[in-house]
């Protein structure tokens, strides 16, 4: 094969796998007004998606927060300025770091979680055990995850911003000796309401691409052992690229 | 004191007509035919058998009858409605009628064995929980596992598994049970079971069963009627005795297991010798 033939070949399917993830989220938005009138099912997934992923998220928050604090302080102290310590790492964590890393841990556990779940129930014939009995998948088992997926990476990401920002006050105030009152009032006055929305925004946006991915990947996966697992990698691989891209493109359009 | 069994009621229905027909169906998978003109019908009330080796398309057959896939020439009528032309709302319809036992029985994990025979129940109907737990452990006390209800699939043997993998697929009292490969992994008690309930649910509640297995010897004694698949076709049917003279090569080969005959042994391949005195295989 040429490679003029090959570079076809890889767009062509490409462009199949775009159409393949539109069909996919079509189908899941038809059924989502069903899906929604049973709220104990999405709130199950919120759980398993948000509440599970707590600690790590917790966890990852504090040292990178606490990173933050270091590297911080010491860039602002070459310019005399430690005392905007608060307002750098605040504006850091709320606009890129909170969105993205909270996102790409998001990908690590729950996205493969939710990936090799319906990856599995694909192998063992759940799905179609399902479908035998009259219930779409994709209104039981895609629609509930999908949106539980998106509402929690951003609760999750507001979650580890203030948590990252504990962690910069702890290695910042605490052990470096910031004072206290210029880190949280220069915050305050620096930090505005539009910076969290953009955070905010991140979130949701990084929320829906996550779990579509998790889901559609999931969902489509080759009923054999190896196809969950390369579901899976897959999962990982794509989420982090997009949410990377799509971060750029969100900074780019709300500066 | 043990569980009372559910008394089974000799009186068969009367096979009035066929629950399903498939006319002249021809089905291939990238250029490969799996089905040229496969004819066949099961009849309402008994149990039928397909049979055939591996790699007939037994599986495939009941895809096409569940409205999975759709044939690329031919149809297939459940109850006289062609399953091919029906709009999905419709296809899920029509499979409120049918229950389908797995191989593995494809119970739900993260429910334990109560909530998966409760699971269609509460997907189609809006009945009141005391009903549904009811109907539940009736049907669970039918296949004998009432005091299997809390515990989690991961907990249940295969025969088990396969058990409540019945009492769910009965639990919206359907018209036709479809068995695909139920006796395959079993020990002789779990098989014992499986042929046991399969009967009473033909019998006692007057479903058409269709059993898909190539257990020579559970469905001599389970079916009415079997139809043997190969090349994309019906080779032989009839009663089993009828299939155990029959003069065909090939059904001789798959009712008595013999190892060689019209099914090769071997796999096609080059000159055995020559191959030995070369370098690649």
């Amino acid at each position: 094969m040429s490679l003029l033939q090959e570079i076809f070949e890889n767009l062509r399917n490409f462009v199949a796998t775009i159409g393949a993830v539109a069909l996919f989220f079509a189908r899941t938005v038809t059924q989502l007004p069903r899906a929604l009138a049973r709220p104990g099912l999405i709130v199950d997934q919120i759980h398993n998606a948000g509440a599970l992923s707590l600690v790590i998220i917790m966890t990852c928050g504090l040292f990178v927060g606490g990173v933050l604090g270091l590297q911080g302080y010491d860039l602002l102290q070459r310019f005399g300025s430690e005392d905007a310590l608060g307002t750098a790492a605040a504006l850091a964590l709320i606009k890129e770091l909170g969105p993205v890393v909270t996102a790409l841990l998001f990908a690590g556990r729950a996205g493969t979680a939710l990936a090799s779940e319906i990856g599995l129930m694909r192998a063992t014939d759940q799905l179609s055990a399902m479908e035998m009995m009259a219930v779409d998948p994709i209104r039981r088992v895609v629609v509930p995850r999908f949106i539980g997926g998106l509402i929690a990476l951003p609760l999750l990401t507001i979650i580890f911003i203030a948590i990252g920002i504990f962690g910069v006050q702890v290695v910042g105030v605490q052990l470096l000796g910031v004072d206290s009152a210029s880190f949280w009032s220069q915050m305050r006055a620096a930090v505005e309401v539009s910076d969290v929305m953009e955070g905010i925004i991140k979130g949701c946006v990084f929320g829906f691409a996550c779990s579509l991915v998790a889901v559609y990947e999931g969902y489509t996966a080759v009923p054999t052992a190896e196809g969950v697992g390369r579901a899976t990698t897959r999962t990982v691989v794509i989420s982090a690229v997009l949410v990377l891209i799509f971060n750029y493109m969100l900074t780019a359009v709300m500066l | 004191m043990p569980n009372p069994a559910p008394a089974a009621v000799e009186t068969r229905p009367a096979a009035t007509d066929n629950l399903v027909e498939v006319e002249d169906v021809h089905y291939s998978v990238g250029g490969r035919p799996i089905f040229s003109g496969l004819t066949l019908s099961i009849p309402r009330g008994r149990i039928t058998a397909i049979m055939g080796p591996s790699g007939t398309g037994k599986t495939t057959l009941l895809r096409l009858m569940t409205g999975q896939i759709k044939p690329d020439r031919g149809r297939i009528l459940f109850d006289g409605l062609d399953v091919a032309a029906l709009s999905l709302r419709d296809l899920y319809d029509l499979r409120r009628r049918m229950g389908m036992l797995f191989q593995n029985g494809a119970l739900l994990t993260d429910m334990d064995v109560f909530e998966n025979v409760a699971f269609p129940l509460r997907e189609h109907t809006k009945l009141p929980e005391p009903l549904i737990r009811n109907i539940v452990l009736t049907k669970l006390q039918a296949v004998g596992l009432r005091g299997a209800a809390r515990l989690m699939p991961a907990e249940l043997s295969g025969g088990m598994a396969r058990r409540v993998a019945l009492a769910r697929s009965m639990a919206t009292d359907p018209d036709m049970l479809i068995y695909d490969e139920p006796f395959t992994g079993l020990d002789p008690i779990s098989m014992g079971m499986i042929v046991r309930l399969v009967r009473q649910m033909n019998y006692a509640l007057g479903i058409t069963s269709l059993v898909v297995s190539h257990d020579v010897e559970e469905l001599a004694i389970l079916a009415d009627m079997s139809y043997i698949l190969s090349g994309g076709k019906v080779a032989a049917s009839g009663t089993f005795a009828e299939l155990k003279d029959h003069d065909s090569e090939l059904v001789n080969q798959f009712i008595n297991g013999l190892a060689d005959g019209p099914v090769p042994f071997h796999y096609p391949a080059r000159d055995y010798y020559q191959q030995l005195l070369e370098d690649s295989v």
